[in-house]
């Protein structure tokens, strides 16, 4: 529902933007004609030359009344095309991230904060807050600053950065403590301590990655970048041997035809969409609200060999549910629903309310405890519970934990209940063992539950090479069973913090790239050590800094998506590169030919696609060289088609499109052009 | 073509072929520094120059260092066969008086054959001192071919090696390159071709008086010890000008065979050490096919194009193939193959004039040599040259498949990406930029045999023979000092400008930790990939030589189509 009113809501906004992006974008192009713009790309800045020395050529003949003054226009006026196409490009990538930033920039409007000052509050500018200060926000009121909430809860609307409408609880304690700057309160009032100061907000991070502005090449992309430029100089050594070549041949050619092939050899369909195709990659990754920290972590989830997947709320639905109180040999049915009852009265988990009504529905009904401590689930102890006024100590957690726990007050560790425990596991839910003091009470009885289609997306990722790891807190057997019930490759259970590093440690060292989510303070060492960690918003802020990507919407299946558009990106550099390379054979044949047609007539033989004209042939071959470009503006943005299937079939499917398809088209794409210009009469 | 013709080539490729896994596995075994056949003999003489060179075997090299070596190494055999080219005339074993070598051509000669090029602006029997032949030039067939393999070795152990700082040690590598693999084999055929009728003395050449009545002089002097290192290390330098088109140096078919594999048979083989050693033989029949199938596409071009002759002479009543520049004992066939494999490899040794072939028939030699030689090879400098090659083909296809591209296991990233552009670049740049100098300035143009593209042909020839280091020549050509000085220089750069490059690769590759093949990983031993391979070679090597052999061979081979000669 909800996303589906987000989709909804971006569909609308495209609409809107399409039309302002494209103009925005046509303008820019001009304006990045800028040599110190174009000197970043050497392969349009060679095309640029190109273009300016052919203008300059026009304007003598035009001076002269030279008889080749047409063609030569023509010339100059297509390759200022094949820049202006590039650049094109590069403006319709940027004017997306730029139309958001514009977006998030009005809701980071200067606000008045409330700061508390020694004990009373003071009214402050915002830009003024420090890290530390501790500000009151109430209902109606925008957030400040990036902070965590010291106290309080409240509903907070953070479709300014989310674009998801509907409110969040943000409260004190727990991983659901961290507040955005730049979202509004709606209901209730809570204390904020800021984290960040003003200009490194999440916002202003969020504004300088959308907009581009900190946006550097990628490691991939310098590389290719490098085989671009070495390529550009081959082919600039090939051609420029050629003026002396046709002195000597006696067929002298015009510096103006040498451009032309120049240009036409160089590898402009990828040099001029290289950024375009990196820009829209990091696009494609924001419009599915994930905000990634650098275009390095986009191109690392493309190299993913293993994913660590948390069990909850990745694979299952959050909640689980208790079904069942199975009470230990010798325990009256209603004193284990009384104590299951109390551990979790003030437990605000899932889980824990779950049980609350399950005893509930077994009768219970009992007034708060007064004086009693809540003792928190960790991931260290395993387990949560209260400490009663009398001093009773209730404990509920995982099996081993709780009988550790028991067998440290020299308890009785009750083996029949063993079974149950069994049983439960190897059904795929969570057995919770209860006890109160010394002794075993009984069984609380968890059930997990799957989320709808994971099974299919993990088949997926099988076949994308991925091997998927579950990662739970759950008993080995229980996570066996529901690890076979998803159909994840592998299991961690009884997961510690620490064990979750060593796994992923251990797959690093075997030379896998590994991928995780997280939320927690406790996975922020794990959230760093991967190499592609993805932060939930919703989490704390010590996860969010470690992470390299934050999920806006927090959901941990978003992962899946981001892999696949490191995929993808990386897939469509090489496609264009393997396709731009290919191009070449086909604009020897149309360009050689026509340039030593008057010296050596026999050379016509290797005119094969009978070209009508020498001029028609080098004028064709550079309009396909400009028109290639902007047809293919749209499979940069969108990235080729993925399919995930083994490398060997993806390799040859692309190889027989792109590099196939990048020998045949171009001689067709200009015999056309060719016949085009015959029957207009043009060249 | 005729059933025989290609049956020749065919036997040949098969014996080739079934060489290929034995020398394979003996490298890799002589390499790794285990024990062989040749051992017990052999070690103590191994240890015994490591102990005179103050080598520690198993100390081992950076890239940095490794090329240190092969750098100072190549001076100093450079620096010391011009002085010996200098002074030979005072010089013992000197029965025919020759004088000191010019010093433009002593620049050019003591240049080729450290570069194991053995480009030849002299004629061997007329200037060469048996003293030079031996200590000089031989001296050099061995070492430049030794360095040519330890590079290689250095090459593949940068790719298998996993977290490496060292590549292997030079003094090693070349040590026993030349003692365990290139003597021996040397020694072996050396002896057949004495027994097959090859001269091998210190005697003044022979005046004779022929049946027709004339005097001629019968070149003698040590040519059968030189022979097989001439074929076994790609050198290709002719004791005689005439190189092995005269039947002292290759007197019938079946030297003229012995001949042709032992100029195959180390670069074959070192495929199936490169598999060998990343424990993946498949890797190495990869690259081996992807080179069969350049060799048997040169070949067909070839014989097809001097099998089918010469329209012009055609017209003049005389049919058949084109015989011009050929022995008659050879024919089209074995003279089409052993210009093939000649130039796959960096030989350059010749049994026909490569100047007299079709246009078409000239063409296939020129363009082996101006992809850098990469089919088998000059020995190691074929395979890391095809290297790069892998190297590039992983880096623009392997994208394709959606991760950062892997070469077994290694990411092929920046640096990588890097070493292998700056070694595609040489060659480009030093065949083509001095052919244009050559092409428009009267020292280029005076000595050129012909006029027309088949002049232009003679000159592009020259370059593009000595940057790949291959030393065949387009014989119309003749040396002057701009020739002598400049292909000097193509020759010394066409070698050590790769092989640093080639080295900054290994050495980059050598220090990445592999990461784990899986279904998601581009495999580089795939049918597919051998055809990308070729693709990229063909694309990134071949095209860019298009317009000048446009204008020379291809140009030329359609105005003999029309009857135009020049």
């Amino acid at each position: 529902m909800l996303s589906q009113r987000r989709l909804a809501r971006r569909a609308q906004a495209r609409e809107l933007f399409d039309r302002a992006i494209v103009q925005r974008a046509i303008r820019d192009s001009f304006t990045k004609l800028d040599p110190r713009w174009m000197m970043r790309n050497p392969v349009m800045f060679i095309v640029e030359v190109g273009a300016l020395v052919t203008s300059l050529f026009f304007a003598r003949d035009l001076v002269l009344h030279a008889p080749q003054r047409g063609f030569d226009l023509a010339i100059a006026a297509w390759l200022w095309f094949t820049v202006l196409f590039a650049n094109f490009a590069e403006a319709v990538a940027e004017g997306r991230g730029k139309a958001q930033a514009e977006f998030l920039r009005r809701s980071k409007s200067d606000t008045l904060a409330k700061r508390w000052s020694n004990g009373i509050v003071e009214s402050v500018a915002s830009t003024q807050l420090r890290k530390g200060d501790v500000v009151r926000v109430e209902a109606g009121d925008v957030i400040p600053g990036d902070g965590e909430v010291v106290s309080g809860a409240a509903m907070v609307d953070e479709s300014a950065i989310t674009g998801e409408s509907a409110p969040v609880v943000r409260e004190a304690g727990g991983d659901r403590s961290a507040v955005t700057g730049g979202t509004r309160v709606l209901s209730d009032t809570i204390d904020v301590k800021i984290t960040a100061n003003p200009g490194e907000t999440f916002l202003d991070r969020m504004i300088g990655l959308v907009e581009g502005a900190q946006r550097q090449k990628t490691p991939n992309e310098i590389a290719l970048s490098i085989l671009l430029s070495g390529l550009t100089i081959v082919f600039l050594v090939a051609v420029a041997t050629l003026l002396p070549y046709s002195l000597y041949a006696g067929a002298r050619q015009t510096l103006t035809v040498l451009i032309a092939l120049l240009v036409c050899l160089i590898p402009t369909t990828i040099g001029g969409l290289l950024s375009a195709i990196g820009i829209a990659g990091m696009d494609r990754v924001m419009q599915r609200n994930v905000l990634a920290m650098s275009g390095r972590a986009v191109e690392a989830a493309g190299d993913v060999d293993t994913l660590l997947l948390d069990k909850t709320g990745t694979i299952t639905l959050g909640n689980r549910r208790a079904t069942e109180f199975i009470a230990a040999p010798g325990v009256a049915a209603d004193e284990v629903a009384r104590a299951a009852y109390l551990s979790s009265l003030a437990d605000e988990t899932p889980e824990g309310r779950s049980i609350v009504l399950l005893a509930r529905d077994a009768g219970i009904a009992l007034d708060e405890p007064t004086d009693a401590s809540f003792v928190p689930f960790s991931a260290y102890t395993r387990m949560s519970g209260v400490d009663l006024a009398d001093g009773t100590l209730i404990r509920k957690g995982a099996p081993d934990a709780v009988l550790a726990w028991v067998r440290e007050r020299d308890g009785d560790p009750s083996p029949e209940l063993a079974a149950h425990v069994e049983r439960i596991a190897r059904a795929g839910g969570t057995p919770l063992l209860l006890a109160r003091e010394g002794r075993v009470l009984g069984v609380i009885y968890l059930k997990d539950i799957l989320k709808p289609n994971m099974r299919e997306r993990f088949a997926r990722l099988r076949a994308m090479g991925i091997r998927t790891v579950m990662i739970t807190g759950d008993n080995p057997l229980t996570a066996a069973a529901i690890a076979s019930e998803a159909g994840v490759d592998d299991f961690l259970a009884e997961a510690t913090p620490e064990a979750k590093m060593n796994l992923i440690k251990r797959e690093q060292s075997s030379g896998r790239l590994v991928a995780m989510t997280g939320d927690g303070t406790n996975d922020a060492p794990a959230l760093a050590q991967a190499d592609v960690g993805v932060a939930m918003n919703s989490g704390t802020q010590a996860a969010k800094e470690a992470a390299n990507m934050v999920d806006l919407d927090s959901d941990p299946t978003k992962l899946i998506e981001v892999v696949e558009i490191g995929k993808q990106l990386l897939m469509t550099r090489g496609a264009l590169t393997t396709f731009s390379i290919a191009n070449d054979v086909a604009k020897y044949f149309a360009i050689l030919p026509a340039m030593f047609a008057a010296a050596y007539p026999a050379m016509g033989v290797l005119n094969i696609m009978h070209l009508a004209t020498p001029q028609s042939a080098i004028l064709s071959a550079v309009i396909f060289n400009a028109l290639v470009i902007i047809a293919l503006v749209p499979l940069a943005l969108r990235g080729v088609k993925y399919e995930p299937r083994g490398a060997n079939v993806v390799l040859r499917t692309n190889v027989l499109i792109y590099g196939l398809g990048g020998l045949i088209v171009p001689f067709i794409g200009i015999k056309l052009i060719d016949l085009l210009l015959s029957a207009f009469h043009l060249t | 073509m005729t059933l025989t013709g290609w049956l020749q080539a065919l036997a040949f490729f098969a014996i080739v072929l079934a060489l290929t896994k034995p020398l394979g596995l003996y490298m890799a075994a002589v390499f790794a520094g285990q024990r062989t056949w040749l051992s017990p003999v052999l070690v103590p003489v191994e240890r015994l120059i490591y102990r005179l060179g103050g080598v520690r075997e198993d100390e081992e090299m950076s890239w940095r260092v490794y090329a240190i070596c092969v750098l100072v190494f190549s001076l100093v055999g450079l620096a010391y066969l011009f002085v010996l080219l200098r002074t030979q005339k005072w010089l013992p074993l000197n029965p025919q008086h020759f004088d000191n070598l010019a010093p433009d051509l002593a620049w050019n000669t003591a240049v080729s054959f450290t570069t194991n090029t053995n480009w030849q602006f002299y004629a061997g029997e007329s200037t060469m001192s048996y003293l030079s032949q031996m200590a000089g030039l031989t001296w050099h067939n061995f070492v430049s071919a030794g360095a040519g393999i330890a590079i290689a070795l250095a090459v593949i152990r940068g790719i298998v090696r996993s977290s490496a700082q060292t590549l292997g040690n030079f003094w090693v590598d070349l040590t026993r390159a030349c003692l365990y693999l290139l003597l021996p084999v040397s020694m072996a055929f050396g002896l057949i071709f004495v027994w097959q009728g090859m001269p091998q003395n210190f005697n003044p050449y022979r005046d004779v008086t022929t049946l027709g009545g004339v005097t001629q002089a019968i070149t003698g002097g040590p040519m059968a010890s030189q022979e097989a290192i001439k074929e076994f290390g790609t050198n290709g330098g002719g004791f005689v000008n005439a190189n092995s088109s005269s039947p002292n140096e290759n007197p019938n078919p079946f030297s003229d065979f012995l001949e042709l594999i032992l100029i195959f048979a180390i670069g074959a083989g070192l495929t199936y050490t490169y598999g060998r050693m990343a424990n993946d033989t498949r890797q190495g029949w990869a690259i081996f096919t992807a080179m069969a199938l350049l060799f048997f596409a040169g070949f067909a071009c070839t014989y097809a194009s001097e099998a089918a002759g010469n329209p012009l002479v055609h017209r003049l009543g005389v049919l058949g193939p084109n015989l011009e520049g050929k022995e008659v004992r050879f024919g089209a066939a074995a003279s089409a193959l052993f210009a093939t494999v000649t130039t796959d490899t960096s030989c350059g040794a010749v049994n026909a004039m490569h100047d007299s072939f079709t246009a078409l028939g000239g063409l296939v030699p020129l363009v082996n040599m101006q992809l850098g030689e990469i089919v088998f090879g000059g020995v190691g400098s074929g395979l890391y040259g095809m290297l790069v090659f892998v190297v590039l083909t992983v880096f623009i296809a392997g994208l394709m498949v959606g991760r950062t591209p892997e070469l077994l296991g290694k990411k092929i990233e920046r640096r990588e990406v890097q070493f292998a552009i700056l070694a595609i670049l040489v060659t480009p740049v030093l065949v083509l930029v001095p052919t244009a100098v050559a092409a428009i300035t009267p020292m280029g143009l005076a000595t050129l045999g012909n006029a027309g593209p088949h002049g232009f042909s003679e000159m592009l020839y020259a370059f593009s023979s000595t940057n790949a280091n291959n030393g065949s020549a387009f014989a119309g050509l003749g040396p002057n000092r701009f020739y002598n000085l400049v292909t000097g220089v193509t020759m010394l750069f066409g070698r050590f400008a790769v092989i640093v490059p080639v080295l900054a690769l290994a050495g980059s590759l050598a220090q990445k930790r592999p990461v784990a093949p899986g279904v998601g990983s581009f495999s580089t031993n795939s049918g597919i990939f051998v055809a990308l391979l070729l693709g990229t070679i063909l694309i990134v090597g071949a095209l860019t030589f298009l317009p000048a052999d446009a204008l020379g061979p291809i140009v030329e081979h359609l105005l003999v189509l029309q009857g135009k000669t020049f």
